[in-house]
């Protein structure tokens, strides 16, 4: 036996770590099996492999019991997510250059403000926050969920943004000023380039979150035809107690499609990115 | 450069703006509802300590939340970082496709929160569901998850622990900071593996574990989405954590001061425990030669 000890351990944390990412990972990949089994399959087959290839319960899961589509529920989404993302960028980005790289008053107090609300739990603002938009008269619109963001309100972003930004040195900027760029200058051609990677993260961050955001549509939206893809899944859930399971799990499925191709895509970004800032909200 | 100050308040104006409007205004606005009876209709009436009074000698409901909160807590939280370490400390090694398990195991914590897998989860765990599947297959009965009291708060800690990728991709970033050399002292000296990790990893990254048990802890506290979606609070109010709880009282039957009464005990115990927390932290976080470690 040539076996070194080294390679002893280097198989037994291979098989560890294989066995984790199977226990972690096989639920969602059954699940994605279950969709094209009939109910007595799925209450007793263990395997992925379907015996057949139905895909009638996502048809009848898109269509909804109620007169819209998910078409119309993903669409929603978006005309919340995109805006919300949007927003989010443009007002971190301006909050971080200043925190990172200006001295004004109050700018301690301000941080230390910053790195406590993200332990303030959120539940406890819910209720003045649905208040006050109701005096806004916003309810049942999409700006109590979008408005806030546009205030850098995401403090989990605007630190990850400077904490990336400090690890950046000035030599560009200083070149730069030199050169006669102004304040507003210097963020868009230098500021921003560098900052690539993080905004990054923090697009890819706020469009899952805003995905999977499901409290904030619940207190705010009342119309079905406003609800996202969130919402719109709790209600196909209570309608279809007695129906059938696959078409439930077939949307649930196609509900996770674009988070997940938006995690591949872009992973190695904001993987970095939550481990760069040692935060994740 | 950069002195400029009217330029950098400038700039800070909209996190300014939005933390007095959407954050401290709407704090110290919950802590006045708290006071009062407020049911959206009629304007709010102060009426003193009464909600606070109501809770802590009338409500037995609210008692069954704080329990299920406490302890649904201190066995997640733990869990969800023990885990996270664990991982991330097999991970340290250089191994290839390294980024595969990195990938594998941070996707349920991007995902997890979604109702998409609450409504996964609850079918994983129903009564003819994955979970029962496999356990038949060792020959168990299969386990009511759902149905039984006793079981059901550990359909949403699994969930919770689950969801441990973003907690061990901080552990992993603080682990590469551990200089090598330390490792290979120790080596010379005869410690065995077991010991390094005690003796040197687990001391040099305690700042990392603090921060991440404070910021679990917070949400932990506030875990909506699972007990909502996946037992809806029951059975017999096993799952019936206080955000849930706070969200009948204040959206459902709009007793909103008692909600803010409710929500104003939750911060209280965020609070507290995070204090406990920073208060021992002297006794085992080690802050000292992070800095030489650094680079």
């Amino acid at each position: 036996m040539s076996v070194t000890k080294e390679q002893r351990q280097q198989w037994l944390r291979y098989l560890a770590l294989g066995l984790v990412a199977l226990v972690m990972l096989y639920p969602l990949v059954w699940l994605v099996g279950a969709t094209f089994k009939t109910n007595s399959e799925i209450y007793t087959e263990l395997g992925f492999w379907p015996s057949r290839f139905d895909f009638g319960a996502y048809a009848k899961g898109w269509k909804t019991s109620t007169e819209y589509t998910f078409a119309t529920y993903f669409l929603n989404s978006f005309l919340i997510t995109l805006p919300r993302m949007l927003v989010t960028v443009v007002s971190c980005v301006i909050v971080a250059y200043a925190f990172a790289r200006f001295e004004f008053w109050g700018k301690k107090l301000l941080f230390s403000i910053m790195i406590g609300t993200m332990m303030l739990p959120l539940i406890v603002l819910r209720l003045p926050q649905y208040l006050m938009f109701r005096e806004f008269d916003m309810l049942d619109s999409y700006l109590p969920l979008i408005l806030p963001s546009a205030f850098a309100t995401d403090t989990f972003f605007v630190f990850m943004l400077v904490q990336f930004l400090r690890g950046i040195p000035r030599d560009m900027e200083e070149a730069a000023q030199i050169d006669g760029c102004n304040a507003l200058q210097l963020l868009w051609h230098i500021i921003v380039p560098l900052l690539k990677p993080a905004i990054i993260s923090v697009l890819v961050f706020q469009f899952i979150w805003t995905m999977n955001d499901f409290m904030g549509p619940l207190i705010y939206l009342a119309s079905v035809e406003k609800y996202p893809v969130s919402l719109a899944l709790k209600m196909s859930i209570t309608a279809t107690e007695q129906v059938e399971w696959a078409n439930v799990i077939a949307i649930s499925v196609v509900a996770l499609i674009p988070s997940v191709a938006v995690f591949f895509a872009a992973q190695r970004y904001f993987i970095e990115g939550a481990a760069g800032s040692g935060v994740k909200g | 450069m950069y002195e400029n100050k009217r330029l950098g308040f400038l700039f800070a104006l909209p996190f300014i703006l939005g933390v007095l409007l959407f954050k401290l205004f709407p704090f110290v606005m919950s802590f006045a509802l708290s006071f009062t009876q407020y049911d959206l209709i009629d304007p709010p009436v102060f009426n003193g300590l009464d909600n606070y009074r109501e809770l802590a000698l009338h409500d037995p409901l609210f008692r069954q939340s704080l329990g299920v909160t406490l302890m649904f807590a201190l066995i997640a939280v733990p869990m969800r970082v023990g885990f996270a370490l664990f991982i991330a400390h097999v991970l340290n090694y250089k191994l290839r496709g390294i980024n595969f398990f990195r990938a594998a195991f941070y996707l349920p914590s991007i995902l997890g929160g979604s109702i998409a897998v609450a409504v996964l989860w609850r079918f994983i765990f129903a009564k003819n569901g994955l979970v029962n599947l496999i356990l038949a297959q060792f020959g168990m009965e299969p386990i009511p998850w759902l149905a039984d009291e006793h079981y059901s708060i550990w359909t949403i800690i699994l969930l919770f622990t689950w969801q441990f990728g973003s907690a061990m991709v901080i552990f992993l970033a603080a682990l590469q900071n551990v200089p090598v050399s330390l490792y290979e002292a120790a080596e010379c000296d005869g410690a065995s593996k077991t010991q390094q990790f005690f003796r040197i990893t687990v001391p040099l990254i305690t700042p990392v574990i603090f921060f991440n048990v404070i910021m679990q802890l917070v949400h932990a506290f506030q875990e909506f989405n699972g007990p909502y979606m996946i037992t809806e609070g029951g059975p017999l109010h096993s799952t019936y954590v206080l955000a849930l709880y706070i969200y009948d009282q204040s959206f459902r039957y709009f007793n909103l001061g008692y909600g803010a009464a409710l929500s104003w005990v939750l911060f209280a115990l965020v609070g507290l425990l995070t204090a406990i927390s920073f208060w021992s932290s002297k006794y085992w976080v080690f802050y000292s030669g992070e800095k030489e470690t650094r680079k």
